[in-house]
C-alpha cells in the first residue's frame, strides 16, 4: 500500500514489521527520527519489544550484542560520531558472529563538526566485519531493512543498512509499505543456535591465542565472502513477494553501448540516474549502483565493467593522505581484468554539500583531466582557503 | 573442601536441610589458570555457587576472563559471555532485555574487576543501574589493573605502589584516594548494594542469595587480594583480606535504596600497619623516610574515619562480626 512517509518513519515501520525483540538506541542527528518512531510504536502497543534507551552509542551496541547473544532479534541505529563510538563493539559483534541489523543514517565525521550527509562514518568501520548495504532511495531503505534481517540471520553476520542522513532520513517520499503477512512469509522467527542458555551453557567471547586466532579471522572473512549469494537471493526472493528488487549486489543502468561508466553508492545514484536521462543521447553513461560494499562484489564488478573504457568512481568519503576508499578498492578489483577500464576517482558532496543534477556533466569533464591513479574532490573550492592551505 | 557438619554441632540443621539451604552448585570449575591464592577466582566461585545454575554471566575483559577461557577450554559451567573491557553492564542489560522479551526468569550476573567497574566501565554500570535492569553486578576489587601488570586504577588505595604509581623521590605511591564507589552506587538508590570480602565466604553467599532474590539492579563489591599485585605470599591472601576488614580500611556494609542498613562489626580494630606491613605494595611506608610515617598516619586516619562513619565498632558475640566470622558454621546460612 502506498504511503507518503518520511524516510525515518518508513524505516521504523519496516523494522517493526520484522518484529525485533530488543531495540537499543541513543539519540544522534540524523538517526534520531528512526528510534523516536520505533519508541512511539512501542508506546502505542503496536510493536511488542524491549526498547532500551541507553546512555551512549557504545552501550546501545553493547546491549544489542547481549540481546542477540541471548537469541533475541535485535536492532539499533546510529550515525557519525555514534558509529565511531560504537566502533569497538561493532568489531566485537562481527567477530562473535552475532546476527543483528543496524541502520546507519550516514553523516560526516568531526572535526569540524558537521551534522550533514556523507559516508565517512560507515567507511571508517568498513573493516569491522559487518555487511554494508547502501540504499539509493527510501523504498530501497524499507526493502533492504527487511532483507537485512534475513541476510543477517542466515549468514550469522551483522548487517549495516546505510541510508543517507537527511537526504533519505528526513525526506518525504511515496513508498509502498509491505504488509505484515508479506514480511512474515519472508522472514521466519529468529532462532540462534549459539545463544546463552543455562540448559546448554556456552562460553562466548573467549580468549583466543595465536594458535587459533588466524583461523577465527579467516572464518570471518570466508563468512563475508559466502554472504554474497545470500544478499542476491534475499533480494530476488523479496522481489518475488513484493514485486520490487533493490539491486542485489550491483546494478547497471544506461545504454549497452556506453564506454564510460560511473559507479556510486547511496542516494547520489538517484540524482545521477536523473542526470543521465537528460544528457544528450550519445553521451549517456553506464550507471552502476553498488549496493553491497561489504562483502565487496569484485567478480560482479568485473563483469559489469566488461567493454568499458573508463570507469568514474564517485564517492562520499576519502582517506586523508591517500585518496578515495571506494576508488582504491575498485582499482584493486579491476586490476585482474584482461582489459580493465581506466579508473577515475572523485569525492563529492562531503558534509552535506549539495549534489545538483549538473554534477554528472562536471564529473565527465573533470575525468578527462584526471590520470589513471588520480583522486580529486570534485566540488572543492580551494580559493576559500588561506593560500598556505590550498 | 567443606567438612560435613555433625548434627547438633552445626546448629539446628541436619545434613539434608543444610544441603537444601546451600546447593553445592559449581558455576566455575577447578582447573582454570588463576594464580595461587587468587582472591578473584575464589570470589567468583563463591558467587556462582550461591547464585545457582539458572544464571547467565557477562564478564568484562580482565584476569577472570583470561584465566577461565583460554580457547578451546572454559572453566564455566554457566552460559558466559565476554565482549569488551568497558561493557559488561551494558551487555548484561541486553541479555536481561532479551530474557524479558522471551518471558524467561533466568538471573543475569555481570562481572568486572575494579578497572572495568570503577573506571572504564563506570558509565555503562551507571546506565544499567539507572534503567533498573534486573541484574546483579559483581565487582571483584583487587585495587589495580592486575591483568595488564599492576597499574593504578580508581580503586587503588592511597599510597599503594603500582607500576604507574611508583614511590620515588617525589612520590609516596598513589597520590589519590580510593574512589568511594559504593557511595556513588548508593546515589542510584538501587534496591540493594553491599561490600564483602573473600575472607568471609558465608557473608558473600548470603549477600549473593539476597541480591539475586531481588527484582531490580543490585551491586556487590568483593575485596579480592591479588598476591602478585599486592606483593604477598599466596597462602596469606585470606589473612590479608581479613585484615583489610578488621582495620576498617575495607568496610563491609549493606545499603538498601541508598541507605546504610547493615555493617559487619569489628570487635577489636587492628592497627593499619598490621595490614600494610604484609604487602610489598606498601613497603615504602616502612622506611626511614619521614614521609613514610606521615603516610602511615594518613592511612590510619582513613581507617578510623571509616570506622566512625559506618559505625563499625561492634560488641558482644555476633556470628557475622570480623572475629565471630572465623568460627561461624562454615558455609552455613545465617539469616
Amino acid at each position: 500500500m502506498l504511503h507518503a512517509l518520511e524516510g525515518s518513519q518508513a524505516i521504523a515501520q519496516a523494522v517493526a514489521l520484522c518484529r525485533p525483540a530488543v531495540v537499543a538506541a541513543y539519540p544522534i542527528t540524523p538517526q534520531t527520527h528512526i528510534v523516536e518512531n520505533i519508541s512511539k510504536l512501542v508506546a502505542d502497543g503496536k510493536l511488542k519489544c524491549e526498547f532500551v534507551s541507553v546512555e551512549s552509542e557504545f552501550s546501545a551496541a553493547s546491549v544489542v550484542l547481549g540481546s542477540a547473544a541471548t537469541g533475541a532479534r535485535s536492532y539499533t541505529a546510529s550515525s557519525s560520531q555514534g558509529i565511531l563510538l560504537m566502533a569497538e563493539v561493532l568489531f566485537d559483534i562481527a567477530g562473535m558472529r552475532l546476527p543483528m541489523v543496524l541502520t546507519c543514517a550516514n553523516r560526516a565525521i568531526s572535526a569540524p563538526i558537521n551534522i550533514w550527509n556523507d559516508h565517512q562514518d560507515a567507511m571508517t568501520v568498513r573493516d569491522s566485519g559487518w555487511i554494508q548495504l547502501y540504499c539509493a532511495d527510501n523504498q530501497e531503505a524499507i526493502d533492504t531493512t527487511i532483507q537485512a534481517f534475513r541476510i543477517s540471520e542466515r549468514t550469522e553476520l551483522p548487517v549495516m543498512v546505510c541510508v543517507d542522513g537527511f537526504v533519505l532520513t528526513h525526506t518525504l517520499e511515496v513508498v509502498d509499505m509491505p504488509t505484515a503477512e508479506e514480511v512474515d512469509s519472508y522472514l521466519p522467527p529468529f532462532t540462534f543456535k549459539n545463544k546463552l542458555d543455562p540448559k546448554h551453557p556456552l562460553s562466548l567471547g573467549t580468549l583466543v591465542g595465536p594458535e587459533y586466532y588466524t583461523e577465527a579471522r579467516y572464518s570471518l572473512h570466508r563468512a563475508l565472502e559466502k554472504a554474497l549469494p545470500e544478499i542476491e537471493s534475499a533480494d530476488a526472493d523479496w522481489a518475488k513477494i513484493c514485486g520490487r528488487a533493490s539491486g542485489g549486489l550491483l546494478t547497471v543502468d544506461g545504454p549497452e553501448s556506453a564506454t564510460i561508466g560511473v559507479l556510486a553508492m547511496g542516494s547520489v545514484v538517484s540524482t545521477l540516474t536523473e542526470a543521465n536521462e537528460i544528457l544528450p543521447g550519445k553521451k549517456r553513461v553506464k550507471l552502476m549502483k553498488l549496493r553491497a560494499f561489504r562483502p565487496f562484489p569484485a567478480e560482479a564488478l568485473r563483469q559489469a565493467c566488461a567493454g568499458l573504457k573508463e570507469l568514474i568512481v564517485l564517492e562520499r568519503a576519502f582517506s586523508p593522505g591517500c585518496g578515495g576508499i571506494l576508488g582504491t578498492e575498485v582499482r584493486a578489483a579491476l586490476a585482474g581484468m584482461a582489459k580493465p577500464p581506466a579508473v577515475r576517482n572523485f569525492a563529492v558532496g562531503l558534509g552535506g554539500r549539495d549534489i545538483p543534477l549538473g554534477t554528472l556533466s562536471k564529473l565527465l569533464d573533470a575525468a578527462k583531466a584526471q590520470g589513471n591513479q588520480g583522486f580529486s574532490i570534485l566540488d572543492v573550492e580551494p580559493e576559500r582557503l588561506p593560500p598556505e592551505d590550498r | 573442601m567443606q567438612s560435613a557438619p555433625k548434627e547438633g554441632v552445626a546448629g539446628q540443621h541436619n545434613m539434608e536441610e543444610l544441603r537444601k539451604l546451600q546447593p553445592r552448585y559449581r558455576g566455575l570449575e577447578a582447573g582454570h589458570r588463576a594464580c595461587q591464592g587468587c582472591g578473584e577466582a575464589l570470589a567468583a566461585r563463591l558467587v556462582t555457587e550461591a547464585a545457582g545454575p539458572d544464571v547467565i554471566l557477562t564478564n568484562a575483559t580482565g584476569c577472570l576472563e583470561v584465566f577461565t577461557t583460554p580457547w578451546p577450554q572454559s572453566a564455566w559451567r554457566l552460559p558466559w559471555i565476554h565482549s569488551l573491557f568497558e561493557n559488561s553492564a551494558a551487555v548484561a542489560s541486553g541479555v536481561e532485555a532479551a530474557l524479558k522479551a522471551q518471558g524467561r526468569s533466568t538471573k543475569v550476573i555481570a562481572q568486572g574487576g575494579d578497572g572495568g567497574t570503577f573506571d572504564i566501565g563506570f558509565q555503562a554500570l551507571s546506565g544499567m543501574l539507572e534503567r533498573q535492569h534486573n541484574i546483579l553486578y559483581v565487582c571483584y576489587d583487587n585495587e589495580a589493573y592486575m591483568n595488564t601488570g599492576i597499574q593504578r586504577s580508581g580503586s587503588t588505595p592511597h599510597a599503594a605502589m603500582t607500576t604507574t604509581s611508583p614511590p620515588g623521590k617525589e612520590r609516596m605511591g598513589k597520590r589519590h584516594m580510593k574512589k568511594d564507589l559504593l557511595s556513588i552506587i548508593a546515589a542510584h538508590h538501587i534496591p540493594y548494594a553491599a561490600s564483602a570480602s573473600v575472607a568471609y565466604p558465608a557473608d558473600i553467599r548470603r549477600k549473593v542469595r539476597r541480591a539475586v532474590s531481588i527484582e531490580g539492579p543490585t551491586f556487590l563489591l568483593i575485596h579480592s587480594p591479588c598476591p602478585l599485585g599486592w606483593g604477598i605470599e599466596s597462602d596469606v591472601s585470606i589473612e590479608v583480606a581479613r585484615l583489610a576488614v578488621q582495620t576498617g580500611l575495607f568496610p563491609v556494609i549493606e545499603l538498601e535504596r541508598g541507605e546504610l542498613t547493615g555493617v559487619m562489626p569489628i570487635r577489636n580494630p587492628r592497627p593499619v600497619t598490621d595490614y600494610l606491613k604484609l604487602q610489598n605494595r606498601f613497603k615504602h611506608l616502612f622506611t626511614d623516610d619521614p614521609r613514610a610515617r606521615k603516610e602511615r598516619e594518613h592511612v590510619q586516619a582513613l581507617a578510623d574515619h571509616n570506622i566512625e562513619i559506618y559505625q563499625l565498632r561492634g560488641e558482644g558475640v555476633d556470628a557475622l562480626d570480623t572475629d565471630g566470622a572465623d568460627t561461624v558454621r562454615r558455609g552455613g546460612v545465617v539469616d
